[in-house]
């Protein structure tokens, strides 16, 4: 199946959704990464709000080149990173803020695949070094937030437009392709092991 | 004459050629890839990947936006009396704002990013004297996560081949989907474990499609880029036939009580380049002019 989304996106459409669907999006895309996902924790155990609302909205592991051209900023490069280094934080992140869609590149561990679940969210997978590629999809860059933590770390505000293809790699029904695949190679090791004459 | 101006000026260059345009080798073997691959998902990814190259080129743009931290090679004239050191320390500062790259570059506790690239012993130069009149300077910018799936053993040396063997096929398994595959492996072998790492990431400078010239280390190279990819780990992890497009192994002696061994993983946008400079103030950039 393939769908094209606007963000923020209700739990039902998110419910319909399976691994291996294939999805584009329009509306806003927040990036966050490592230091998004300490901070606004960080800000919740005291009581604050981040600075952007994520309820229902779709986060970006992505840390992108941007430029600044006068007062505005606009995007060079944006593709995914490293998902798993998220792993001990999303669980926490997903629960106290309720994003319908994280977008990433590697997939995630079984307790944000419970989260995604529970909360009815997915995982896209965007392929990852495709950066110009994923910067097309973007239109416009409406701001940014905790700058002060880096151009990779900060939250950026972006606008996107039929913004993918992106594969659904987490559903919201406890699947994932990525759990799939790990099946298969677990498999295939002693295929791999004969071969090399270490079995 | 060499001068730091052309050697800053000629590092701007360099950076712009290298995070914008993929070395042909590299090219070549993902389009194998895309040839052999007949699964829907594996092809969609390659497509993306070949079709992000074309526009990178195309637009002048860094085509992943992890451009790395800088990491330089220099093979330098014996007689060259300038600060080559400070001259490509100016050349990143500048290329950081003009090309542009992402400021990766932090304060390892404190998190700190000065935003330039620059920072106590960043960029790392490697420095190497040679007889020839021109300077050479090599880089590699590398994403971050790749690299973090580097690994290092201290094998005993009755592991053995075997051992080796099964340390590079656990590094594989280990990373899974995460470095961005299909992956190049640099594996250094011998020396002690500071050797194996170095080994092992200058490993990745070779084309991968030029064998190690000991025809032994070749047909180890060969042998493990074929089991790896009958793993199924496949492009961005999401299955298929390309789990890793080369291996690539350097050696040192090494001790002989020890066994090192170094994997460094490296994302399918294994970007490197090189610029000579002339006395007569030419360059050539013979990654990124065949």
């Amino acid at each position: 199946m393939q769908v094209r989304l606007k963000t923020p996106i209700k739990e039902e459409d998110i419910r319909k959704l399976n691994i291996g669907d294939i999805v584009y999006l329009d509306g806003i895309v927040y990036t966050g990464r490592d230091e998004v996902h300490i901070h606004a924790l960080e800000k919740a155990e005291h009581g604050e709000k981040p600075p952007v609302d994520f309820n229902r909205s779709v986060l970006y592991h992505c840390g992108p080149i941007m430029k600044k051209q006068g007062e505005s900023w606009t995007m060079v490069a944006a593709g995914p990173t490293t998902s798993s280094r998220m792993n001990s934080l999303e669980p926490k992140f997903i629960d106290k803020f309720h994003p319908a869609a994280i977008i990433g590149k590697g997939g995630m561990s079984q307790p944000t695949i419970d989260a995604m679940a529970k909360h009815g969210a997915v995982y896209l997978a965007i392929t990852g070094g495709a950066a110009v590629l994923a910067a097309k999809g973007v239109t416009k860059v409406h701001g940014v937030h905790w700058f002060e933590l880096g151009m990779p770390e900060a939250i950026w505000v972006l606008e996107t437009e039929n913004f993918g293809p992106m594969i659904v790699g987490i559903d919201s029904h406890g699947k994932s392709l990525f759990a799939n695949v790990d099946a298969v190679v677990k498999t295939n090791i002693d295929k791999a092991k004969k071969k090399l004459n270490i079995a | 004459m060499i001068s730091e101006k052309l050697i800053k000026d000629a590092t701007v260059e360099l950076l712009r050629k290298t995070v914008t345009r993929m070395p042909a080798d590299v090219v070549n073997e993902l389009k194998k890839a895309m040839k052999n691959e007949t699964e829907e998902v594996p092809r969609m990814q390659l497509k993306a990947i070949l079709d992000n190259l074309e526009l990178a080129e195309k637009t002048n743009t860094p085509l992943c936006q992890d451009t790395g931290v800088t990491i330089f090679y220099v093979n330098m004239p014996q007689c060259l009396k300038v600060d080559v050191e400070k001259a490509i320390v100016e050349g990143v500062r500048a290329a950081t704002k003009e090309v542009p790259l992402r400021p990766n570059a932090v304060h390892p506790l404190t998190r700190k990013n000065p935003g330039d690239n620059v920072g106590r012993k960043m960029p790392y130069v490697n420095f190497k004297i040679w007889d020839k009149e021109y300077l050479e300077i090599t880089v590699m910018t590398k994403g971050a996560g790749s690299e973090n799936m580097s690994q290092l053993a201290m094998l005993t040396p009755s592991q053995g081949v075997k051992g080796v063997k099964e340390f590079i096929l656990n590094v594989v398994l280990k990373a899974g989907s995460n470095p961005c595959p299909p992956t190049i492996l640099g594996v250094g072998i011998g020396g002690s474990s500071d050797i194996a790492m170095k080994l092992s990431k200058e490993a990745l400078l070779r084309p991968i499609d030029k064998p190690n010239e000991d025809p032994e280390i070749a047909t180890m190279e060969k042998d493990l880029k074929e089991a790896l990819n009958m793993l199924g780990i496949g492009v961005m992890g999401l299955g298929g036939k390309t789990t890793v497009l080369g291996v690539n192994i350097e050696y040192a002696f090494c001790h002989t009580a020890s066994l090192p061994v170094a994997v460094n993983v490296q994302c399918w946008a294994a970007r490197r380049g090189t610029v000579q400079i002339y006395p007569d103030e030419k360059l050539k950039f013979p990654v990124h002019e065949g």
